[in-house]
């Protein structure tokens, strides 16, 4: 079998459609913001012109200017929003009023099953394990990283290696984690490297992801395993952008290491900070494949994105899955509260 | 950001000048420490991962029956995993070469389609006065919440079915055909992609000094002059950075692929294939080692390459010019 | 079997893509005119005239076993015009229904459980099958296979693929070097165990660890043991919540199966103690059945594509298997079993066609020559099955002295048979007693 490569023709075809499109949409856009003010600003001008020579009153703008170009710089994002992401939530919404098959309105009954159901309360204190620990572990460690290996040499070797994880799939992480915790019984060679590291130390092997709550931590271990990279390599790029005047100056000043952490990379950093932690809280939140693929949530590991999508796809309880994923809207708020506030100290100051 | 000179003054008066021999010897070693720590952690976070790639060599008795690290004392090496994802165990598949050619074709546009919408928004989002526009953000930052397993089914619906409001159509249905499905991917995955673009672009354009763009407007620039000769150039590490998550997400997707694109060789990326390749009761799982490899290869040529965008610098390239 | 065997594997995915190449490149999109009119072409003619129309198919058979299905309609293909798309997926049974709710079904998908089936037709989602397929399939299958579809009245689809849940696969080797025999009866077969276990081996081996659908193996165990110790009628009732999910009767079945899997003694021969039967993917669980570190391991018909390569599957081999023994004589030779039905989201003509051909004796034939196959198709000839297990399996289905009775986890609703029972059962090996596992799952079924 020979590879065709006529057969594949369509798809660059279709791929420099796409490319045409891009071009197409976004210059179209840029030079649609470019000329039409453009020729309100002549029309403007016109009219001044008149109101002076005419000695009328100068016809007053701005405001509704600014409006129409933020609502032209804002269509295609409002748009597609409303259509992949508005039009779904809504929809949810609803559904997690109705049953199963979504033909009826039961009320609450949904959001009360989720509360008196021993397993789905676990669910939802495993989620919130989750968002705690991963947020703060990750961030901690790509930061921790990240001011250690500033200026350290093989820097970007070390770099790259932390990040590899980010590059692999969910098909892949879910083998190698395989190869971590696999168990063998004492008598035969162990597959898993935790394991063996037991054994070589004189500990029987262990079956690790049998046991609550270790096993949702091994599970955390992993989410950290893949996010670190993320954390570590913002939190650095943040450092580097500090400027090196400022910290020549402290280090003439022989600042301790301890003090030009806290004192200038912390404040400096504040905002790639925010950025590391919201978007893995939110991450965390919708966290599916890795519990999937582990345990597909079974010995108690179950989080609310997995459990959603059991209830809604391979179970067909409709209005269940819904719920949960409501659920999972009313975790975020706290986020979005605090993310308020951040915009208001931004705007004061 | 801003305020950071500030302590910057404060924290250095205080600290007093222990720079002596022996202080910048000690300074010496300890980053020396942390270069030998950083390397180790390095090493071990980069195990699970060599465990993956020997395993990828060895055979499928092996794999099945004894440690990777086995592999040092008892080397036993095959391509034969790599020969059965390569050259394909399954005829009516295809080749791999044509998924390969399908994970390009989904993920390129899927990566500058958001990258461009969410700028401009971002932009205006950040620079451009209107009304409720704080809210705006908000709401749309919000919207990263919604679980796209959610959002799967009412937007298949839009492309089978269109839209049709109180018996109106207003949008036909898409009927698109084979690789024309990649359409649906782009845009399924651009709607995805897009509060966490928006997100994160307008952290950095709004961290831009206001100096420069009052100085812009008085100059008489335009929003879209001032977006494309002063931000665009300026944010430049920022979209290396999303354009290096955003390839990454779309590349390993299997979920959006496997509802928009379809299972088939003329449409279907790369993890698709490769989930399919343990067979139907999934006994073939050592084919995965080789295949987390082969796909593993583009992500990671696209972060090397990029990778100098992040050392110059995230957030503030800009200020530095 | 060849599908564990990457080498034959090989051979044959390139004889496959070969045959395929060619047909392709002689006839091109023309393929209809060259061959209709053939010899072999006249058993398609009552079929009609296909020529360019299309039907899209999904499943979840995937990779090699997905070839096998193209090349078995093959010729179907080549004399009527049409053309099958298929395409599999191993997130089938969650993707089907996003599909469906989508408005993107395909046209016809070939679903292994009847509870799925049955909430698409609830939904009013799927169509019933033509007059002919109804004909054709009523001619081929017995009665006990065409209930599962049979939904208010109307019929939504025959058969295509069986297996046959209840074997024990053993070693023919080892046990004619120790001397052993395969029971026929339940205390035979406790009391082999018993001897086995005092030689020094745990007697049996069994893993239920299967990703995202792990537990299943554990309830074809509890399955086949309550279809032997209650009897059809009680099964028939459980599966359709007439009787309770926790009734005594499966109480008794579950603490008898646990008599086996929880018993320290028994299991879990090469991988460790009971826990590990949890942890232990369903893959790999009878592979210490060929290096001796276990005897016995209940697993169905297409267990046989499991063995490592180079294994003998054959009843003078390294391995084969036995009927899983009745428990009371008078409750007869239960068979539990499962397999894929043909059903259809639209009703184009050609859609109906291509049913209709999945139910003929043709079909079967046809795929059953290609190998790794069974159907509980009635034409289906027995020299047409090339390996043993298969044979022993087609032939135990079209017994007519057997009671079938298909997998009950597939017949009940997802939420209880893909979802509590399954997790359920991970529960029990786990350390869970009967009585809270199974009142648990009582709770779930509304």
């Amino acid at each position: 079998m020979e590879f065709d490569f006529a057969e594949e023709q369509p798809k660059f075809l279709m791929l420099m459609y796409g490319l045409i499109a891009f071009v197409a949409v976004v210059g179209g856009l840029l030079l649609l913001l470019d000329v039409v003010p453009a020729w309100f600003a002549r029309r403007r001008e016109a009219q001044l012109v008149a109101a002076s020579t005419g000695g009328g009153p100068l016809p007053r703008r701005r405001k509704p200017r600014e409006g129409l170009f933020a609502l032209f710089f804002l269509l295609p994002t409002l748009l597609l929003l409303s259509i992949g992401l508005v039009v779904p939530a809504l929809r949810t919404v609803l559904l997690s009023f109705m049953d199963a098959g979504s033909k009826d309105w039961v009320g609450l009954s949904n959001y009360s099953w989720m509360f008196s159901e021993d397993s789905i309360v676990r669910v939802l204190l495993n989620t919130l394990i989750w968002v705690l620990l991963v947020p703060l572990v990750a961030t901690s460690f790509g930061l921790l990283y990240a001011v250690m290996v500033d200026k350290a040499r093989f820097e970007s070797i070390a770099k790259s290696l932390i990040f590899l994880p980010m590059a692999i799939s969910f098909v892949g992480a879910s083998i190698i984690w395989k190869f971590v915790y696999a168990y063998r019984s004492e008598d035969q060679d162990q597959i898993g490297l935790l394991n063996q590291v037991v054994v070589s130390l004189g500990g029987e092997p262990r079956q690790w992801l049998l046991d609550s709550p270790l096993n949702t931590f091994l599970l955390i271990v992993i989410m950290v395993w893949i996010q670190a990279g993320f954390a570590m390599v913002v939190l650095s790029a943040a450092i580097k952008a500090i400027p090196a005047d400022i910290v020549e100056a402290a280090r003439l000043d022989g600042v301790s290491p301890w003090q030009m952490f806290w004192q200038i990379t912390m404040p400096s950093i504040r905002p790639a900070l925010i950025v590391v932690v919201v978007t893995l809280s939110i991450a965390t939140l919708k966290v599916f494949d890795i519990v999937r693929t582990a345990t597909n949530g079974n010995y108690d590991t179950s989080v609310i994105a997995n459990e959603m999508y059991n209830q809604a796809f391979r179970y067909g309880e409709n209005g269940q899955g819904s719920a949960l994923a409501v659920f999972l809207f009313i975790l975020v708020i706290p986020i979005v509260i605090y993310q308020i506030r951040n915009l208001r100290q931004q705007r004061e100051g | 950001m801003t305020t950071a000179t500030p302590t910057v003054g404060a924290g250095a008066q205080a600290a007093g000048k222990p720079t002596t021999t022996a202080g910048r010897v000690r300074n010496r070693l300890n980053s020396r420490t942390a270069t030998l720590v950083s390397i180790v952690i390095a090493l071990l976070w980069t195990i699970p991962t060599f465990g993956l790639f020997i395993s990828s060599f060895r055979p499928e008795a092996e794999i099945k029956s004894t440690g990777w690290w086995t592999f040092f004392t008892d080397p036993q090496f095959t391509l034969e995993n790599y020969q059965d994802v390569l050259f394909g165990s399954s005829s009516s598949s295809g080749q791999l070469a044509s998924y390969f050619i399908n994970s390009l074709a989904i993920t390129i546009p899927s990566v500058l389609f958001p990258l461009a919408f969410a700028s401009l928004a971002a932009y205006a989002l950040a620079w451009i006065n209107f009304r409720g526009r704080d809210w705006l953000y908000i709401a749309i930052f919000a919207m990263q919440i919604v679980p796209l397993q959610m959002a799967l089914v009412p937007l298949l619906k839009f492309f089978s079915t269109g839209v049709t409001v109180a018996g109106v159509q207003l949008m036909p249905a898409w009927n698109l055909v084979d690789e024309q499905k990649f359409a649906q991917v782009w845009f399924a995955h651009t709607c995805f992609a897009l509060p966490f673009a928006v997100f994160l672009l307008h952290n950095f354009v709004s961290q831009l000094p206001r100096d420069l763009m009052e100085a812009a407007r008085v100059d008489g620039a335009t929003h879209p002059k001032i977006f494309r000769t002063i931000v665009l150039p300026l944010i430049t590490p920022a979209l290396a950075a999303f354009g290096i998550f955003q390839f990454l997400w779309v590349w390993n997707d299997l979920l959006v692929a496997l509802i928009f694109a379809g299972g088939g060789n003329e449409t279907a990326p790369l993890t698709v294939r490769l989930a399919e390749m343990a067979g139907t009761r999934g006994n073939e799982w050592q084919r995965l080692t080789a295949g987390a490899f082969v796909s593993i290869v583009v992500p990671l040529v696209v972060f090397l390459s990029l990778q100098r965008f992040f050392v110059r610098g995230l957030l503030a390239g800009s200020v530095k010019g | 079997m060849a599908f564990a065997r990457s080498r034959q594997a090989l051979a044959i995915a390139g004889v496959l893509g070969l045959a395929l190449g060619a047909a392709a490149c002689g006839t091109g999109n023309d393929k209809k005119s060259s061959d209709a009119g053939s010899a072999e072409c006249a058993a398609y003619e009552k079929y009609g005239d296909l020529d360019g129309k299309k039907v899209t198919a999904y499943s979840s058979i995937r990779d090699i076993e997905a070839d096998r299905l193209a090349q078995s309609w093959k010729q179907f293909e080549d004399c009527t015009g049409i053309e099958i798309d298929h395409e599999g997926s191993g997130e089938f049974e969650a993707q089907l229904p996003v599909r469906v709710q989508g408005g993107n079904a395909p046209d016809i998908a070939f679903i292994p459980q009847p509870g799925l089936i049955k909430r698409f037709v609830d939904g009013g989602n799927l169509k019933p099958v033509s007059a002919a397929t109804k004909t054709e399939a009523e001619a081929n299958y017995s009665p006990d296979w065409l209930k599962y579809t049979t939904i208010n009245g109307q019929f939504y689809g025959a058969p295509l693929g069986s297996n046959v849940k209840s074997f024990v696969w053993y070693s023919p080797k080892t046990f004619k070097e120790k001397g052993w025999t395969p029971p026929t009866t339940w205390d035979e077969l406790i009391k082999l165990s018993d001897t086995i276990a005092a030689s020094g081996t745990k007697p049996w081996c069994a893993g239920i660890e299967s990703g995202d659908a792990t537990g299943w193996p554990a309830t074809d165990w509890i399955e086949d043991v309550l279809l032997r110790t209650a009897g059809p009628e009680a099964y028939d009732k459980w599966t359709t919540h007439g009787i309770p999910f926790n009734d005594p009767q499966v109480v008794d079945a579950l603490n008898r199966a646990g008599t086996i899997l929880k018993n320290d003694k028994y299991v879990n021969g090469g991988f460790g103690g009971v826990k590990s039967i949890a942890t232990t993917s369903f893959q790999e669980a009878g592979v210490p059945i060929t290096t001796g570190k276990c005897a016995l391991h209940r697993q169905a018909s297409f267990y046989a594509n499991q063995w490592p390569e180079g294994t003998k599957v054959a009843e003078d081999g390294d391995v084969f298997a036995f009927y899983f023994p009745s428990i009371d004589p008078a409750k007869g030779k239960p068979v539990l079993g499962g397999g894929e039905f043909v059903a259809a989201f639209t009703d184009r003509p050609e859609v109906q066609a291509v049913q209709t051909y999945l139910a003929s004796g043709e079909y079967a034939n046809s795929r059953a020559k290609i190998g790794d196959w069974v159907s509980a198709n009635k034409k289906l000839d027995l020299a047409n099955v090339p390996n043993p297990v298969d044979k022993l399996s087609v032939g135990i289905l079209q017994d007519p002295k057997t009671v079938f009775r298909f997998d009950g986890s597939d017949l009940m609703p997802a939420a209880v048979g893909n979802g509590t029972f399954w997790k359920g059962m991970v529960d029990w090996i786990n350390g869970k007693d009967t009585n809270t596992v199974l009142n648990g799952i009582e709770s779930t079924w509304k």
